[in-house]
């Protein structure tokens, strides 16, 4: 039987992958991964030979130049063609080098550079010991409170670690979304996860909170990545192979070949229905959607506030390019058995996320929240199963990150005595004290709400469009009734900062660094630009928008 | 390639409000003439648009199109048809005289803090509003109308929530409250109009793969095009919803009330006059235009609502303590009778109801914003608080009752034109519904002469006895918009010359011809 024509809509066909013969890696191909991770281990070179004082710099400088490096060579690969014409799975058969991987890698490495110049802002916090210092701790080993701790806040450490870790969790990221094995999924999840983990537990202030927040994302995500594992196992006795082609292949039955070690298990559809099920809801964790988002509001409140943002933003891009792939490379040929639970989960992502951020009074929360409602709008876009639902899907991410960082920097300028003044009724009158910073998270939050000539009304716009063309009418019906919902808490923060009169202790917006404004500043500029002229970029999502298979 | 001449009549204003948010806090005064000749420039746009308008030529004139977002099938495309053309001029009118009866609204209490510029704020919000509202009179593109017409809300949202008046009775803090409250609930029901709309903008995309007004006609005349009786009728109910959200009609109009009466006067009237008008001009170009199957479908039941909305309007008003919550009250009645004429579906009736957009804007923009003249001297709304005015204020008191007058569509002021139109339209086609229509003029009657009686005749009260007489520039805002009512109300034919052609075309959108008159031979 030949190649069934459902899956050619989004899929073209590689080159076979061979069998046998020595190990053929494409470095050039993988070099945006290759960088990063090499720039990691430089970075944590520095942290061994390089003197404190100048570990910053060394490490911020290793950062930029290879996150700009990795950009670069994400866009010449797309240039060469890589995205297009020349799409083809990479290292025996574990990379997948298409345009979805390129277009989300780009994505990836922008929000690691704008998360990375928040990471690097050092004019918020009061300087301690003579030394300017960011938002993350001291000394991470020391106990809150003891008097380790305070030798070394009183000391001027910093924990110069984060930066490495960033990269880290990028190339992590990298590899998840153009992962073409179970294998290597699993292993850029773990990539990925851990670095971020750590970075959870490291806020400077409010420090049990964090080291709460790391624990707990810590244990939910070893759950996750624990189900993600076992799905991986069910799979392989399934198709009797972790590749993601020939698992395709068994499911559609055109490869009927039963592996002599497996002739008990292989072909068996409960191995299949399970394993895939418990494979979608790992990611589904990592995406944040309903039912498996308990830990993003505790974990985005905890994290030291550069840490959430850029969390917030390219984990939810590497793992619905992740979620993608899987759906729409591995299991094409039993959409008809994911997509109502996909509908489902949409549904309940879309509405729960809306309807309980209602009752939030941390700005941190909210944005939680928010984001899982957003979650809920991407799976829309995914539920599509069309080119047009891959490309939105691509172009709702990019969107969407820049808005969610620079959203996340405002939080840190806004401050008291305590460090951040996240509480939403310390934001009363912020319209009224710093007129320019309060429009700018207005502007923010009217595209987290969709309003037009923003990102997220384009954004919102393409994933509805291809749902409704996919046949998932009531899904943009009920994706229009939770953004209305949506809207109220959205805009009860604006009434809340230029309505109501500022309160007389009420916080300051620090001065930051041409490092915060730079992201908040892009964040702004491409809000603006992808709301009012999204033709450019709509144009590249949808090139992207083929995988290889 | 021709002067833009649609898009530089949307553009200045939208340019101005930057300049004029972009003015440094001391020269606030400097912001307002700003303002003032930037909406004046605007104005001179639109006169030019009026005169360069060939009532006798094709439907849509001075057209610009140019592709915006290929991959949504949106194009950037203007052009104005003669009922268009009517409500641009009636914006381009209107802003100027409400940036000058709005020149002391937003002038800060606290001069202390330099960032704090309510005032530079104030009318670059106004001018926001009217680029919006004017894009949208003009878009020929769904998407395109629809992305302005709701974008239009932000800065309305603002300027119902940011800006109250002065003397409020439970002092600062609970207006503050009450107007955050009226311009929230402003907000969410527009909003959730409009997403409903949106869902529906993404299922007339999916029927027809674009937004242009033209090509989905020529794609319906000519066959290739067909949308299923249902799809239509689900898709009509989204557009309809949103504009009758906006418009407002009952049940959806609550918000109105709060929203004119927590907002300054200037701004009550760019919520009722101009940007309520998109509402009932959206109904006659989108929901008429795209679907005229589901409008005749669904004309029984939207002819009951506006009914009710013509008498539970003025009903309502008739029973109102407060001077805006009146005014607002009989504007829904007023809305009502617009949406009935749009819906009896007859050349008359459509006529009449454009003409009454035009004629509603003018004569609620001067009742308003005399009231709001009013209230800013006593420091209260509520009519009980007033008594004999005429006595102390006499030319006051003469515009008011002007324009109340031209609100209960006496005959010789320029509302009356309108709803005897209305009135025949829908009377040659539903006779009884027209009748009971009728009630509404009685009503508008004894409420407007209630509210003049109690507040301007009679003895005088102490706290009226020292109120001073209309001032220059408020005399500047008040004569000009009388001397259209009375002009309009002799010699409408100007607007009836430009808005005829384009009703013919909407008749011939929805199929319909107007009934020939039928007299029963009388034995």
């Amino acid at each position: 039987m030949s190649t069934p024509a459902v899956h050619s809509l989004w899929t073209t066909a590689a080159d076979r992958i061979p069998q046998i013969g020595a190990p053929k890696i494409e470095y050039g191909q993988l070099s945006p991964t290759l960088i990063l991770l090499g720039a990691a281990l430089v970075g944590v070179l520095v942290e061994a030979f390089v003197p404190r004082r100048s570990r910053y710099y060394a490490q911020v400088f290793v950062s930029v130049v290879a996150l700009c490096a990795a950009f670069a060579a994400v866009v010449g690969l797309a240039a060469d063609g890589y995205g297009t014409t020349k799409a083809h799975v990479a290292a025996m058969g574990a990379i997948a080098v298409d345009g979805p991987s390129l277009f989300l890698q780009g994505v990836i490495v922008l929000a690691g550079l704008v998360g990375l110049f928040t990471f690097a802002e050092r004019r918020l916090d009061p300087a301690a010991g003579g030394n300017r210092v960011d938002s993350f701790a001291a000394q991470a080993a020391a106990v809150p409170g003891s008097d380790t701790e305070k030798a070394a806040v009183k000391a001027g450490f910093t924990t110069t670690e984060v930066f490495p870790l960033l990269l880290f969790a990028v190339s992590g990221m990298l590899v998840f979304t153009s992962a073409n094995d179970l294998l290597t999924l699993f292993v850029a999840l773990e990539v990925f996860s851990l670095p971020l983990y750590l970075l959870c537990a490291l806020a400077r202030r409010k420090r049990l909170m964090s080291q709460e927040a790391a624990v707990k994302y810590f244990l939910l995500g070893a759950f996750a990545s624990a189900f993600t594992l076992f799905g991986i196992a069910l799979l392989y006795g399934y198709a009797g192979s972790v590749s993601y082609a020939r698992i395709a292949q068994v499911v559609d039955g055109s490869v009927t070949d039963v592996n002599p070690a497996l002739a008990d298990t292989m072909g068996n559809d409960a191995l299949l229905l399970i394993g895939a099920a418990l494979l979608v809801m790992g990611l589904l964790f990592k995406v944040g959607a309903v039912p498996f988002h308990m830990w993003t509001p505790d974990v985005y409140q905890g994290a030291p506030t550069p840490v959430t943002g850029f969390m917030a933003a390219a984990t939810k891009v590497a793992a619905f390019g992740a979620l993608l792939r899987l759906l729409y490379v591995v299991l094409p040929g039993m959409r008809w058995d994911w997509r109502p639970v996909m509908w489902a989960v949409a549904i309940i992502t879309m509405l729960g996320g809306a309807i309980v951020a209602i009752t939030q009074t941390d700005i941190k929360r909210l944005l939680a929240y928010s984001s899982i409602a957003h979650a809920g709008f991407i799976l829309a876009g995914v539920i599509a199963t069309s080119k047009n639902g891959v490309s939105s899907v691509l172009f709702y991410l990019a969107g969407y990150s820049f808005v969610t960082i620079g959203a996340f920097a405002v939080v840190t300028l806004v401050r008291d005595a305590g460090g951040e003044a996240t509480h939403l009724s310390k934001w009363a009158g912020l319209g009224r004290r710093s007129p320019l910073v309060a429009a700018v998270f207005a502007v923010f939050l009217l595209a987290f709400a969709g309003i037009p000539l923003t990102s997220g009304f384009a954004g919102k716009f393409a994933v509805f469009k291809a749902a409704a063309a996919g046949g998932a009418a009531p899904l943009v019906v009920i994706g229009v009734i939770s953004s209305a919902i949506a809207a109220f808490f959205y805009i009860r923060v604006i009434v809340l900062m230029f309505f109501s009169e500022p309160k007389p202790e009420g916080p300051t917006v620090a001065v930051p660094s041409p490092l915060t404004m730079l992201a908040i500043g892009l964040g702004v500029a491409v809000t603006l630009v992808l709301g009012v002229a999204p033709q450019y970029f709509l144009n590249l999502a949808n090139q992207a928008s083929v995988f290889v298979r | 390639m021709s002067f833009p001449l649609l898009t530089a009549t949307a553009a200045l204003p939208a340019l101005g409000a930057v300049a004029t948010a972009a003015v440094p806090a001391a020269r606030r005064t400097a912001a307002k003439w700003l303002a003032l000749l930037i909406s004046l420039g605007t104005l001179a746009l639109a006169i030019t648009v009026l005169v360069r308008f060939d009532p006798g030529g094709a439907r849509y004139q001075l057209t610009e199109s140019h592709t915006w977002i290929r991959d949504f099938g949106v194009r950037y495309e203007l052009g104005v048809d003669g009922i268009g053309v009517a409500l641009i001029a009636l914006t381009a009118v209107l802003i100027p005289f409400i940036i000058l009866a709005g020149w002391h609204d937003a002038d800060p209490l606290e001069t202390g803090n330099r960032r704090w510029r309510p005032t530079q704020g104030f009318f670059a919000l106004i001018l926001a509003v009217e680029a919006m509202v004017l894009i949208s009179f003009e878009a020929t593109d769904v998407f395109l109308f629809y992305i302005f017409f709701e974008a239009m809300l932000i800065p309305m949202y603002f300027l119902i929530g940011g800006f109250g008046d002065r003397a409020h009775a439970q002092g600062e803090e609970a207006a503050a409250t009450q107007r955050s409250y009226a311009a929230v609930k402003f907000l969410l029901y527009n909003l959730v109009g409009g997403l409903i709309m949106l869902a529906a903008v993404i299922g007339l995309y999916v029927v027809a793969g674009n937004f242009s007004l033209q090509q989905i006609a020529e794609a319906r005349a000519s066959g290739s095009l067909h949308m299923a009786t249902s799809t239509e009728r689900w898709l009509f109910l989204g557009f309809f919803f949103a504009f009758a959200v906006k418009a407002p009609l009952w049940p959806l109009h609550t918000w109105l009330p709060n929203a004119m009466q927590e907002s300054t006067a200037p701004v009550a009237v760019l919520i009722t006059a101009v940007v309520d008008k998109v509402g009932t001009f959206a109904m006659l170009r989108f929901c008429l235009g795209l679907f005229p199957e589901a409008s005749r479908w669904a004309t029984p039941v939207i002819l009951v609502l506006a009914l009710i909305s013509i008498v539970y309007g003025a009903l309502l008003a008739v029973g109102q303590r407060d001077i805006k919550r009146l005014v607002a009250y009989a504007s829904i009645s007023h809305f009502g009778f617009i949406i009935l004429g749009i819906f009896a579906m007859t050349s008359q009736g459509q006529s009449g109801a454009t003409l009454y957009m035009v004629n509603h804007g003018i004569s609620t923009a001067a009742l308003m914003l005399v009231a709001g003249f009013l209230i800013s001297r006593r420091g209260s709304r509520l009519i009980a608080d007033y008594g004999g005015v005429q006595k102390v204020a006499p030319v006051l008191a003469g515009t008011f009752l002007i324009g109340g007058l031209a609100t209960l569509s006496l005959p010789g002021l320029a509302p009356f034109v309108s709803e005897f139109l209305v009135l025949v339209g829908t009377f040659t086609r539903y006779p009884v519904i027209g009748i009971i229509a009728t009630l509404g003029i009685v009503l508008a009657a004894l409420y407007t002469l209630v509210l003049y009686q109690r507040t301007m005749t009679g003895p005088v009260k102490p706290e009226v006895s020292t109120m001073p007489d209309l001032r220059v520039r408020e005399v500047l805002v008040v004569a000009p918009l009388i001397v259209l009512l009375i002009f309009l109300g002799v010699y409408p034919k100007p607007v009836t010359n430009i808005v005829n052609p384009a009703v013919k075309h909407t008749m011939s959108d929805v199929q319909k011809k107007d009934p020939k008159p039928e007299v029963e031979a009388v034995k």
